[in-house]
């Protein structure tokens, strides 16, 4: 197995899905600002999608595209959390959720930019930038609606005792990811959920927010096995290349 | 989260060549700092500005329309304000 290829597939999954469902957002936002800031966050994360495929075609050496990879292959073969395929519902949904992630990205991002790959340390380097302004905002929302009205604090919390069950998963570790570790291409996965817990912890006590009690995680994204969600987004998302192969505009 | 509870704030952007700060127009946000976020956001997106000021547009006092006559009409007749009336010296450039 080309472990390298694998990893950034689920790099570059976790940000085309997200920055896919961001995109759902595009006119429906809840004012016009939040409606520009979310499109613009699906935009950075569509763009990092772009280039981490884009060197994924490289590293994989079949003469694949990042157009192909994003769009042409099959569910099982998307890396991709669980979480970030998960509906927008109402915008505290969203926001929990680019929260829980944004602060999983940015340590993540940060460790990255240390590779030994230096085209992964690159994209990681660039991709860091926008990461700490997607986390500012989330954060920012999080704690606004966390500590708003009773409806906000409500449906937040909600967000979150629904969404904690995904958030294991994204400190996923396997064969592929000992593998890199021992070239120093990536790092260490319990260092990254430390940072990531601390993080989340401070802004969900801003927030005035209680972590859900209950122990159970999902996992299978990462191994290709998705919710029946990610099916709907495929289905969107690849309607023009299946229909019209090799189509640009 | 009707659009009226928020307030109005107005939004200043310099840009990479620019001395000062010029109105680029408003928005609604609940704080200042959210302020920032969406001015960013809805101002900064195509590379326009490297630092940005938000003022809650209440805040503002302006001058009346009414008394533009008399505020502005007296500077017309009032040439010599200008420096156009003096030599420059032989020898001094950049001006």
């Amino acid at each position: 197995m080309n472990t390298l290829f694998e990893y950034l597939v689920r790099l570059g999954d976790d940000s085309l899905i997200l920055g896919h469902r961001l995109s759902e957002w595009c006119g429906h936002g809840p004012i016009l600002e939040e409606d520009i800031a979310m499109t613009n966050i699906a935009l950075d994360l569509v763009g990092q999608a772009t280039s981490i495929f884009k060197y994924a075609g490289e590293v994989e050496d079949k003469g694949r595209n990042e157009d192909d990879i994003a769009f042409l292959r099959f569910d099982k073969d998307y890396k991709n959390a669980l979480l970030v395929e998960q509906p927008n519902e109402d915008f505290g949904v969203t926001m929990m959720r680019q929260f829980l992630f944004d602060a999983f990205r940015k340590p993540l991002f940060e460790q990255l930019t240390k590779s030994s790959d230096k085209h992964l340390a690159a994209i990681a380097e660039k991709s860091l930038k926008e990461t700490k302004y997607h986390l500012k905002h989330s954060a920012e929302w999080v704690i606004r609606l966390g500590d708003g009205t009773e409806e906000s604090h409500g449906r937040v919390q909600d967000a979150l005792n629904t969404l904690w069950r995904y958030t294991d998963e994204l400190f996923f570790s396997n064969e592929v990811d000992a593998d890199l570790r021992s070239k120093g291409i990536v790092f260490s996965s319990e260092e990254l959920k430390a940072t990531w817990s601390e993080m989340v912890k401070e802004v969900l006590a801003q927030a005035t927010l209680s972590i859900p009690d209950n122990g159970w995680q999902h996992d299978g994204g990462r191994k290709g096995l998705h919710s029946e969600h990610l099916g709907y987004i495929l289905a969107e998302l690849q309607y023009m290349q299946r229909a019209y192969p090799g189509m640009e505009w | 989260m009707a659009n009226s509870e928020w307030p109005l704030w107005e939004v200043f952007i310099r840009s990479k060549q620019g001395l000062s700060h010029k109105h680029v127009g408003s928005l609604r946000a609940p704080d200042a700092e959210m302020a920032v976020d969406n001015a960013r956001d809805v101002y900064t997106r195509r590379s326009e500005g490297i630092s940005i000021w938000v003022v809650e547009s209440n805040e503002i006092h302006a001058s009346h329309p009414i008394d533009a006559d008399s505020l502005f009409e007296p500077a017309h007749s009032k040439v010599y304000r200008h420096p156009t009336f003096y030599d420059v010296p032989d020898g001094i450039s950049h001006m």
